[in-house]
């Protein structure tokens, strides 16, 4: 504390004066600070919308795109969506059962060491960069079998995974014991006990973890780049091969010298945007609500 | 953030001694192997990215990370991580050093003057922007942030500093590494200051008060007693932030510009390790060059190991001496 601490030569009245005025300079600048991070979120937002707009209408969601086209006939995203959706679908598939397992056997099961252990390990899981992910499933699946959508929502499972897990992890920990004492002790087994009366304790916490990780990857695009997007115009919903998503669609136009392109961009971000604000917000609801639920019956 | 404090040991096995029920077994082995499956998850994700990258490694061997090269012409391949390097290097602690200040001041505001009614409000908009994708901010950053630097921030900067040379001549289309580095800032100044802003609720108020009460001014008490009781986290806050930026490839590629780094200039085009992997998600074609290519994943993956246990074992550290104030 020495060198940053408070000395007697501050504190002495005769500085009043020039303390007010660093005081007042610091707090300033931390408003403004604030001020900056508010005023990016906005502009960013503001620039997606306006420009987003203009370009969204229903062929952008219904209609594929056309193949070689030039000028303004080059329709919708619909292979994106139908793929987008696929692909987070099968992802929260693989990744919810397993992340709710390793949580339950962090918390209800493992001694205090395995606990930690395995902890950090989610957290180095969730540190490792997306294009490493997606470099990953390239070599585990993608090498000899060719891009598919299987191999896609696995990265992204991956990502979502320390998730999840972590997410059930926190509601798991706020489960009274008394509840868990109170059902072993009418002789219910454990598995029983935390099988239908802990976990589903636990529904709001591990949905609002559920729908946070969805949000956040179904705006990835490294983990897709080198497994699932290698891809025509047509739609299609069969993860054997090869789906468009939205994020790899925007990556691609946005590099497009094309103003058409750029225009659909900006729609398909405003779509991905609204999608991801409203599950936030969504799931931001649902923590508050589950939170208030578990603290009552505390 | 840790869970090693997280549940009181009590009631978990309340009749240790009875006999072992199968449900009870079924359970525990499912549960248990999803863990241990997570935790292989890791050393597979190691093992496959050190085995793509066997034809570069057997090849070059650890020349490979210093050498400036990328020739991807057959019969003349050539490849190096030397420039990727540089550039990961660059982007990442220019954005760290941008960033690190803002996000500091916005915890600050948020714990310490914001007043009541504004609190809930801008702590949500701050983390919204850390939810806006990737690859939305890096079509913002080409499209609109890239000519707005290229018109009037890189002239100006070039006008008043260009003696030295990082402030070369501006880049004509935008794309650049000082567009990298604002976009990266971008994104990783919400993580920085959420981690902050709880660091910061976790102080305990009677040091607060018992400052203020010797007549410091706000500002004195968060340099004398916040900061110093914040050091290891926020330390740990920055160096998860810069991991997300070395680590942080499509939003880079849409704006970098692309390149073998051989300059000095900012203004110009560049490449980061992550950046020059997306970028060749189509084009790689032989096998020394996949190889290559995940030799570069290899890099940042070793990367990402070393930085997040360095920060999680400050975070531990300082989450043992704060007790729950870092969780609050």
């Amino acid at each position: 504390m020495s060198s940053h601490g408070i000395t007697r030569a501050d504190l002495q009245l005769v500085h009043l004066p020039r303390r007010r005025r660093v005081n007042r300079l610091m707090e300033g600048l931390a408003t403004l600070a604030a001020a900056i991070a508010v005023a990016i979120l906005v502009i960013v937002v503001w620039s997606v919308a306006k420009r987003g707009a203009g370009a969204l209408n229903l062929d952008l969601i219904t209609k594929g795109p056309v193949p070689f086209a030039f000028g303004p006939v080059k329709q919708g995203l619909a292979n994106a969506f139908a793929g987008s959706f696929v692909l987070v679908g099968l992802a929260t598939l693989m990744a919810l059962p397993v992340g709710i397992l390793v949580a339950v056997y962090l918390i209800e099961f493992a001694p205090p060491a395995i606990r930690t252990a395995v902890s950090l390990v989610l957290d180095v899981l969730n540190g490792v960069p997306a294009i490493v992910i997606g470099i990953f499933v390239f070599g585990l699946i993608v090498v000899g079998r060719g891009q598919s959508g299987w191999a896609g929502a696995f990265a992204l499972a991956c990502l979502m995974l320390p998730l999840v897990a972590r997410a059930t992890m926190e509601v798991l920990v706020l489960v009274p014991n008394s509840l868990r004492e109170a059902s072993l002790a009418l002789g219910v087994p454990r598995w029983r006990t935390t099988l239908s009366i802990v976990l589903p304790q636990t529904i709001g916490g591990v949905l609002t973890g559920t729908v946070l990780a969805v949000a956040r990857v179904a705006g990835e695009t490294a983990p897709l780049l080198f497994t699932s997007s290698i891809v025509g115009t047509q739609t299609s919903w069969s993860p054997f091969h090869a789906l468009q998503s939205i994020p790899v669609a925007i990556f691609e136009l946005s590099e497009s010298p094309d103003p058409q392109d750029h225009a659909r961009a900006w729609a398909a971000a405003l779509v991905l945007l609204l999608f991801i604000l409203f599950t936030s917000l969504a799931a931001r609801w649902l923590a508050t609500r589950s939170r208030r639920k578990l603290a009552a019956s505390r | 953030m840790s869970s090693a404090e997280l549940t009181p040991e009590a009631a978990r096995r309340p009749f240790s001694g009875r006999r072992v029920r199968f449900g009870d077994l079924v359970l525990q082995v499912v549960a248990g192997a999803a863990a241990a499956g997570a935790t292989a998850l890791v050393g597979l994700i190691t093992w496959k990215v050190v085995e793509g990258a066997r034809p570069a490694l057997s090849e070059y061997g650890l020349a490979f990370v210093t050498r400036i090269a990328w020739n991807p012409v057959t019969d003349h391949e050539l490849y190096g991580a030397g420039s990727f390097l540089i550039g990961t290097a660059i982007t990442s602690l220019l954005a760290l050093l941008l960033a690190a200040p803002l996000a500091i001041g916005i915890a600050l505001y948020l714990t310490e003057l914001a007043p009541r009614f504004l609190r809930g409000p801008v702590t949500a908009l701050v983390e919204t922007l850390a939810a806006v994708p990737s690859v939305v901010i890096g079509l913002w950053g080409i499209l609109v942030l890239g000519p707005l630097l290229r018109d009037h921030v890189e002239p100006a900067l070039h006008s008043a500093l260009g003696f030295i040379p990082l402030f070369g001549a501006p880049s004509q289309s935008g794309s650049s590494i000082f567009t990298a580095i604002v976009v990266l800032a971008i994104m990783i100044l919400p993580i920085v200051s959420s981690i902050s802003r709880e660091l910061f609720l976790g102080v305990p108020p009677e040091l607060k008060e018992g400052a203020l009460a010797l007549g410091t001014t706000r500002w004195e008490m968060v340099r004398g007693v916040m900061f110093p009781y914040a050091r290891g986290g926020v330390a740990a806050a920055l160096i998860l932030g810069l991991g997300r930026a070395i680590g942080e490839a499509i939003a880079v590629t849409q704006v970098i510009g692309g390149g073998v780094f051989i300059h000095w200039n900012l203004f110009s085009g560049g490449d980061t390790l992550a950046s020059k992997i997306a970028a060749s998600y189509q084009g790689a074609t032989s096998k020394l060059q996949v190889g290559s290519l995940i030799y570069l994943a290899l890099i940042l993956l070793v990367f990402s190991l070393v930085m997040n246990f360095a920060a999680q074992r400050i975070v531990r550290r300082v989450g043992r001496s704060l007790g729950q104030g870092a969780r609050a």
